[in-house]
């Protein structure tokens, strides 16, 4: 898939077009996205790798901690989290290959629908995989949202209070974990999900 | 109809398929634990992925309808393939039904295709889908024409892909012709999105400008130039004596006088001629109708895009149900990408959590509520007296202008000190207001909304005061046009009858364009005003940002290493990005246009150099000197109050121009009007010379009172009308919101009593549903009889079932549609059985029934 590049523009940063056709039908976002995208994407991708294996970029995987050097990832309190739901690593490393990184991509472009972006978001809060946000996902949750520095964490009654309230007003069946469509139910009425850019 | 025929077809296929992999599946596991896998992949597939795929495959399946849809597409072409493997054989004679079941599957192939991308399966499933369902849509998509229409049909099938094909490059080719895009993508990232609304409002600016530019230049401008009288032929266009000596200064050019105010960039250059040029071009009509469609044309954008946000603010309804839901699971912003931005997004997220916890732990808590109230009176007393003084201010300052105007060599300082002024006041009295604020104590979204009003009062106090100032200016001018009116017309009178005195010939020598006495052209006067306001504008904003900004982040950043504190994180620090002032002085800014451009047509392309240089400027400004909002606000809920702001300076700025039109007589010797008793006569003049009679005679009926009179009266009533309905709707709107919270709090107690008590409900409910639990336990039986000789406790293959349903890979459309029939009308009789594994019904928590409003299951209740 990722051959003769060479011939393109002489830079092993080039998709070929056929594959870009592909990758632009299957994505979930808008071409806007993924125009910027798929040549970008795959150029950024080929950036994360070492300079011997940019040629065949398409079958290797990147390491988790190439991925976090990201700037959008980097500042992004679930970065490890994001990397473990893209990666379809078999051995458990996090590594992505170019289809992760582009799901990636894809679910958190402008136009990827609130499904598929409250999907994700669903399993990136799931912090043991379990298919259900208790209340120490909701914890470890709040935690993340609250930053690493000490005067910035909530006390323990006010954690408390907060899932408190968060479960009573989300957890529609009463059994003290929220799953997907409770959480779907929520998101898809919040006004700021999946909303990000203004239109004037 | 035919689709929901199809969709109900499909599901059929569905449901049995899904219990016949499900029967394979018991079967599987039963024989043998860990080839079951291996067993499954043998049987359902021709191309043998990964077995970690094919797993996840497979749970995807039992969550995801959609995903079953696919996967029965897949089975379906399967099967399929050995069909049409048959088919390839006798292909001389394809029949009917064939050919029709083919024309489904290539039709459900290409549905496939367009729905793949909103579904959430992993890049590779959807590829190797994708792959496989053009690669069959290929291949047979040819073969359905019949005989001769074979070719033409293969033909119409390439055309429309390579047209689907082109319609994707063309998007591709639009986004990439997205100014700025790339850009406010990057200061949205290390800013926030609030930061990046006020770029997008900006280019929004700039696109309306550009239109507004496009209109006068070509409308007016250009044609003026190319085929109007050209400079010096006639007073209205020439430098007049006594400037010319100094009329290609600089210091007279940066005033806007000399060669610049009699140049087509003023209302004064234009000539009264009716028609110019060989086109037959209707100047003066045109410069009319040019002045009237840039409002509007304005007017038409900004309630559109108005609007269209209150479409979208509508639309995801303001229930306050899920405060603490959506701040924990939505107020990251998942654009920063900034350590710092962050940092602040923290602090701002986590003092959000704490407010909300408090406003929750005591929502009404007005203690000394007299002093507050004392505050804040004394507050806005304060910033009344700062306003009235500003506008006194500024009116004293545009009187003393009209007396420096009329003497001779003033300095700098004395020419400017109007611009001057009001710029000090616009750079000083907001964080004035800011200091007053403090003492309120409001919250801090109210208070922005305070601050926003408050200095919008200002600003439109000024520009008001400026405007009735300028009204004193033309109302002097007007006295003096009428003496200067004489004075010209006895003198080229005068001319005249010496000539003719002189006895020579017919024809006298005319008299120098540069010699002719002429009014004070009040109309360019005003534009002058508006433009040097303009420009004084620019250039204070640059300097602010300049110094303000640039200065400041140098001076913090390098004589931090020699300095006794910490100059970054202590006094001047670097500066945050100022939103609000920002628009404001955009929306203002865009009024002194709206208001200035008739008067001066070459306004709208100074601004629009202006919106070009500022995007780039600012751009660069904020990513090298500004640091992120301490308090990152979510930008999307006030724009739509820039907006609104936007749309009152239109409607201000539309006020003084209508009475300068409807009620002021232009000047007798400048401007396309001149001769007129009032502007708007150049309609009337039109429509009586170059419409056929009858057109002026139904103007003449249309502008009759009477008649005009009642149209407004069914304005007014259509308004009302209107309104009435739109305020029913509301009110059912909100009716029906209350009913979905009143059925809302229903489930939840439903639910919460019948896990725990209530046995008596349940067997009314069981004795309500005797016709589903009929259909059901025959099933139910079978699946017994089928499970038990394989040794099987009902309880596990229940609870394997449920282990499939409460699958960590839950699909998009939730869980309702995941269980299979029997399964889901069985839960309440296996519930009073088994009531001491709670856990079993409803593992992990996920609900085996409908989720309410999601599903069309079958209700439980």
């Amino acid at each position: 898939m990722c051959a003769a590049e060479a011939a393109m523009g002489g830079s092993a940063s080039v998709l070929p077009r056929e594959a870009l056709d592909e990758y632009q039908r299957a994505a979930s976002c808008h071409r806007a996205a993924l125009v910027l995208a798929s040549s970008r994407a795959y150029k950024r991708f080929s950036e994360l790798l070492p300079k011997e294996e940019r040629e065949n970029a398409c079958s290797t995987r990147v390491p988790k901690s190439r991925i976090l050097t990201l700037p959008e990832l980097r500042a992004n309190p679930f970065q490890h989290r994001i990397c473990h739901v893209f990666s379809t690593s078999d051995d458990g490393d996090d590594s992505m290959s170019f289809e992760d990184f582009l799901d990636m991509l894809s679910a958190f472009s402008d136009s990827a629908t609130s499904d598929i972006k409250s999907h994700y978001a669903f399993r990136i809060f799931d912090f043991d995989d379990d298919g259900a946000l208790d209340r120490k996902d909701l914890e470890k949750l709040v935690n993340c949202l609250t930053g690493q520095g000490e005067e910035s964490r909530l006390s323990s009654t006010e954690m408390e209070q907060l899932i408190q309230n968060i479960l009573e007003e989300s957890d529609i069946d009463k059994d003290g974990t929220i799953n997907i469509s409770e959480f779907q139910h929520v998101v898809s009425r919040s006004p700021d999900f999946a909303r990000y850019s203004v239109r004037s | 109809k035919d689709k929901e025929e199809d969709e109900s077809k499909e599901e059929d296929s569905c449901s049995q398929e899904n219990e016949a992999s499900r029967r394979k599946n018991y079967q599987g596991k039963n024989s043998g634990g860990k080839n079951a896998g291996e067993d499954r992949s043998r049987q359902r597939g021709k191309k043998a992925p990964t077995k970690d795929q094919k797993e996840s495959e497979n749970k995807e399946k039992k969550v995801n309808k959609k995903g079953k849809e696919g996967e029965s597409k897949q089975k379906k072409d399967r099967k399929n393939s050995t069909s049409t493997s048959s088919n390839s054989s006798d292909e001389e004679s394809p029949s009917e039904e064939e050919l029709a079941m083919l024309m489904e599957q290539v039709e459900q192939k290409k549905k496939l295709i367009s729905t793949m991308r909103n579904k959430p399966w992993r890049m590779v499933k959807k590829l190797s889908v994708l792959r496989e369902a053009q690669a069959f849509v290929e291949k047979f998509e040819g073969a359905l024409g019949k005989g001769k229409g074979k070719k033409l049909y293969a033909y119409k099938m390439m055309m429309a892909k390579k047209w689907v094909k082109f319609k994707r490059d063309f998007d591709n080719f639009k986004t990439q012709c997205i100014p700025w895009e790339m850009k406010i993508k990057e200061v949205e990232s290390h800013f926030g999105s609030s930061v990046a609304s006020y770029f997008i409002f900006l280019r929004w600016m700039y696109g309306v400008n550009l239109v507004l530019f496009g209109l006068i230049f070509g409308l007016v401008i250009i044609p003026e130039v190319l085929m109007g009288m050209p400079y010096g032929s006639m007073p209205r266009k020439t430098v007049p004596r006594a400037e010319q000596a100094t009329a290609m200064d600089f210091s007279v050019l940066w005033d806007f006088e000399g060669y610049i105010k009699y140049s087509a960039l003023f209302y004064g250059y234009y000539n009264n001629q009716r028609t110019i040029g060989w086109l037959k071009y209707r100047l003066p009509m045109a410069y009319f109708m040019v002045g009237v469609s840039v409002f509007g044309y304005s007017l038409m954008v900004v309630i559109r895009s108005m609007a269209r946000n209150a479409n979208e603010s509508t639309a995801d309804g303001d229930d306050d149900n899920f405060i603490f839901s959506w701040k924990m699971f939505t107020s990251w912003d998942y654009l920063i990408g900034n350590p710092e931005t962050a940092d602040n997004k923290f602090a701002s997220i986590t003092t959000s959590f704490k407010e909300s916890i408090v406003d929750e732990q005591e929502s009404n808590k007005d203690e000394n509520i007299h002093l507050r109230r004392f505050l804040r009176v004394l507050a806005n007393v304060l910033i009344i007296c700062c306003l009235c003084g500003s506008g006194y201010l500024i009116y004293f300052v545009v009187k003393r202008s009209q007396t420096f105007s009329k003497m001779q060599n003033v300095g700098w300082y004395e020419r400017n000190e109007v611009e001057i002024v009001m710029s000090l006041l616009g750079m000083f009295c907001p964080p004035l207001f800011e200091t007053i604020a403090a003492l309120e104590n409001y919250h801090p979204r109210i208070g922005l909304k305070w601050q926003l009003g408050r200095i919008f009062a200002l600003f439109l106090g000024n520009l008001y005061t400026f405007l009735l100032a300028l009204m004193d200016d033309v109302n002097e001018k007007l006295a003096e046009e009428d003496v200067v009116k004489n004075i010209t017309h006895w003198t080229l009178l005068g001319h005249h009858n010496s000539s003719m005195g002189n006895g020579s010939s017919a024809t006298p020598p005319p008299l120098d364009p540069a010699d002719v006495p002429r009014g004070p052209c009040w109309e360019t006067t005003v534009g002058i005003e508006f433009v040097r306001l303009t420009v004084s504008d620019i250039l204070v904003t640059y300097i602010t940002i300049l110094v303000g900004d640039f200065i400041r982040a140098c001076f913090v950043r390098f004589v931090n290493y020699c300095w006794c504190w910490d100059l970054e994180a202590g006094f001047p620090s670097y500066a945050e990005f100022d939103i609000s002032g920002n628009v404001l002085g955009l929306v203002f800014n865009q009024g002194m246009i709206w208001m200035g451009s008739f008067y001066a047509p070459g306004l709208v392309g100074i601004n629009v150099l202006r919106l070009l240089t500022s995007m780039y400027f600012q751009c660069w400004a904020v990513m090298s000197s500004n640091v992120p909002h301490e308090r990152v606000f979510k930008a999307s809920k006030s724009n739509n109050f820039y907006m609104g702001l936007l749309l009152l300076i239109l409607f201000l700025s539309l006020l003084p121009v209508a009475y300068t039109i409807m009620s002021l007589p232009p000047s007798f010797d400048c401007g396309p009007f001149s001769g007129k008793k009032r502007m708007y006569e150049v309609i009337q003049e039109t429509i009586e010379l170059d419409f056929p009679l009858f057109v002026a005679k139904i103007f003449s009926y249309v502008a009759n009172p009477g008649l005009i009179i009642p149209a407004i009266l069914l304005m007014v009533l259509a308004i009302y009308y209107l309104n009435a309905v739109a305020e029913a709707y509301q009110r059912a709107n909100a009716e029906l919101k209350k009913k979905m919270q009143m059925q809302r709090e229903e489930e939840k107690n439903k639910r919460n009593n019948k896990t725990s008590t209530n046995p008596m409900m349940q067997d009314l409910e069981d004795l309500f549903t005797p016709s589903t639990k009929n259909e059901s336990q025959p099933k139910q039986a079978e699946d017994k009889k089928r499970d038990s000789p394989h040794g099987n406790s009902p309880v596990r293959t229940q609870g394997k079932a449920a282990a499939l349903d409460g699958s960590p890979m839950p699909g998009g459309r939730g869980a309702a549609f995941t269980p299979p029939p029997h399964v889901l009308v069985t839960q309440p009789l296996t519930l009073g059985v088994r009531a001491p594994y709670p856990g079993q019904h409803r593992p992990r928590g996920h609900p085996l029934g409908p989720v309410p409003g999601r599903g069309r299951g079958q209700p439980r209740y």
